[in-house]
């Protein structure tokens, strides 16, 4: 690990003018991704700004019925929350079904976001990989690409947003509330929040730099049953190979969005008004002008299997 | 042995040596080498914390992890090290009350913080009672995950008693039971190389008064 000074921010606005102002300043929550990354030197920041006393850990109702998360809530207390459990039952499922018990009591809702891909090529730092080092080329493109991406990849990186939580968050229609260091809010639609890679793979969300993340918000409750079907190589403590984030009302409409097949939690509008003609059809449609390699083309007929499960429990 | 203290050396001993040696051999290259840029001695802060009740400040460059400042500083080596990237739970500790992985977390990060580890757990004379479950139930063979599993099984009773989901949870809205099926998944960030897990979901079990 590179030496770094460390600090912790006491005010929202002050962290984001620290880490805007230079660009080997980050901040740091729980800490979970970037020192795993920081041990690596794949991350080499020289300075941390600590977020854990800014108060961005509490769960409130908003004035339209829904709910903001503060930034810092960690991973257990957001799936534990008594609202989120009853109204949002499909960002508790994604949740705990998300990395371990110990990495969930300090994952914070802002960090899981903001986690970055597991490629395993972005890991070996004796590999070409356009997302740690630009220009330097894509080892997994004719590699070894089992885990990577199948739709919304580019010539320069197949990765995936391999996160759990923001899929369902799609589902939901969360938005990102942030500051600036100029004291700017924003609220981005997760929609729109990571990029796909493009010939930038480097940039993973629309982020600017310095720009700190205060809390998502939910809309009001969309009632349905709520589904996180995740596939994966063991049971438990694993990234998933597919995810299927799902809210099916009793007519059988509803809403879909598969996580471990793209760049960002992949959502199509389109595909979920197929939903009651069956999961191959919806299927059909979100993948469609999919890209897969060899060795995770089982990705496609793996999606069309899960959310046919996912519809099957739903109709039980 | 005894007569010669000189070889009394332990591995501990020579790490510790080799650093200050280290530390020393860059002081008299920053004072003569005028064109060359000055070293800089990596940056220290200090840090407060309670570990096992007992109050402890340490001065740490700010790389320290929890897990280094606990073994190598405080030389509290119950809590082990595997793989060092949050990937075994081998250095699980427990921090107000909560357990998580002490090797993917900064020892500055925790100014103030009630640190539990196994040795807080527990002394060899008054066992905490799963220390106890799992010497019955031979809950481990070579014994190197064995302190994170136990602060891990200790943190997951409480967490069911507390009603914190998990994954294999029917019914969200229900308080979790302590199944032999719920342990084991709230169990998975301790990977035992030994595979001792049917043993240390029937020690979880005793200790949670429940059927394995
Ligand atoms: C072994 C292992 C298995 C895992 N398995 C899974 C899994 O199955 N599913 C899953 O979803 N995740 C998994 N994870 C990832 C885990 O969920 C993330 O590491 C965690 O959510 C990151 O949160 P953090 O608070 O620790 O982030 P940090 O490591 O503190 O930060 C991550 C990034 O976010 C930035 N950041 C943090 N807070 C803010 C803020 N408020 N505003 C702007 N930027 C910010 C930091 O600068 C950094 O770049 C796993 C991790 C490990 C180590
Ligand atoms: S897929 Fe992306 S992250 Fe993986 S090696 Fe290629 S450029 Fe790097
Ligand atoms: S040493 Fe911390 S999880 Fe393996
Ligand atoms: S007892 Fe040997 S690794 Fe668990």
């Amino acid at each position: 690990m590179r030496a770094f000074t460390y600090e912790r921010a006491k005010d929202a606005v002050e962290a984001a003018r620290i880490v805007a102002g230079r660009p080997d300043a980050k901040f740091i929550a729980g800490g979970t991704n970037l020192l795993d990354l920081m041990k690596l030197e794949i991350e080499t920041p020289t300075h941390l700004v600590d977020v854990q006393d800014l108060g961005f850990d509490k769960i409130e109702k908003t004035r339209d019925g829904g709910l903001r998360i503060g930034a810092l809530v960690t991973n257990t207390d957001l799936a534990a929350d008594e609202r989120v459990r009853r109204d949002y039952g499909v960002l508790t499922r994604a949740i705990v079904a998300g990395a371990s018990g110990q990495l969930r009591n300090k994952a914070s809702t802002a960090g899981n976001l903001l986690q970055r891909t597991r490629c395993p090529y972005f890991y070996d730092t004796n590999m070409a990989c356009n997302k740690r080092k630009p220009g330097s080329g894509c080892a997994a493109i004719g590699g070894y690409s089992r885990q990577l991406g199948v739709i919304g990849v580019s010539n320069a990186c197949i990765a995936t947003f391999p996160g759990d939580m923001a899929v369902a968050m799609r589902v939901l229609d969360a938005a990102i509330e942030t500051v600036d260091g100029g004291g700017q809010k924003r609220s981005i639609p997760i929609a729109e929040f990571h990029r796909l890679w493009g010939d930038r793979p480097e940039i993973d969300t629309v982020l600017k730099p310095g720009e700190l993340i205060t809390a998502v918000t939910l809309p009001r409750p969309i009632g349905g049953r709520h589904f996180y079907e995740k596939v994966r190589d063991r049971a438990s403590y694993a990234y998933a190979l597919v995810s299927v984030a799902a809210v099916i009302q009793r007519d059988g409409t509803g809403r879909v969005a598969f996580g471990g097949v793209a760049p960002r939690p992949w959502r199509v509008e389109a595909a979920d008004a197929l939903l009651p003609q069956g999961a191959a059809a919806v299927t059909a449609r979100a993948f469609q002008g999919a890209t897969p390699t060899r060795d995770n083309a089982f990705k496609l007929p793996l999606a069309t299997r899960a959310l046919a499960s996912v519809i099957a429990q739903a109709k039980a | 042995m005894a007569d010669r203290p000189e070889l009394e050396i332990t591995r501990r001993g020579v790490l510790a040596s080799g650093a200050m040696g280290a530390a020393i051999a860059v002081a008299p290259g920053a004072a003569v080498a005028q064109n060359a840029p000055e070293p800089q001695a990596p940056p220290t802060m200090p840090v407060r914390f309670k570990v096992n009740g007992r109050p402890q400040q340490l001065t740490l460059d700010t790389r320290t992890t929890l897990l280094d400042a606990l073994r190598e500083h405080l030389h509290l080596t119950g809590t082990k090290k595997g793989c060092d990237h949050g990937q075994c739970g081998a250095c699980t500790v427990l921090v107000g009350g909560k357990r998580i992985n002490s090797c993917l977390t900064l020892a500055v990060m925790h100014e103030g913080d009630e640190i539990v580890t196994i040795e807080g757990l527990g002394t060899p004379d008054k066992l905490h009672p799963m220390q106890a479950a799992f010497v019955k139930h031979d809950g481990y063979q070579c014994g190197y995950c064995t302190p994170g599993q136990i602060c891990s099984a200790v943190a997951v009773l409480d967490e069911i008693r507390r009603g914190v989901p998990s994954h294999v949870q029917a019914d969200l809205t229900k308080r979790p039971a302590a199944s032999n099926m719920e342990m084991r998944e709230r169990m998975s960030g301790n990977i035992c190389r030994c595979g001792a897990y049917s043993n240390i979901a029937d020690a979880m079990a005793d200790v949670a008064g429940v059927k394995a």
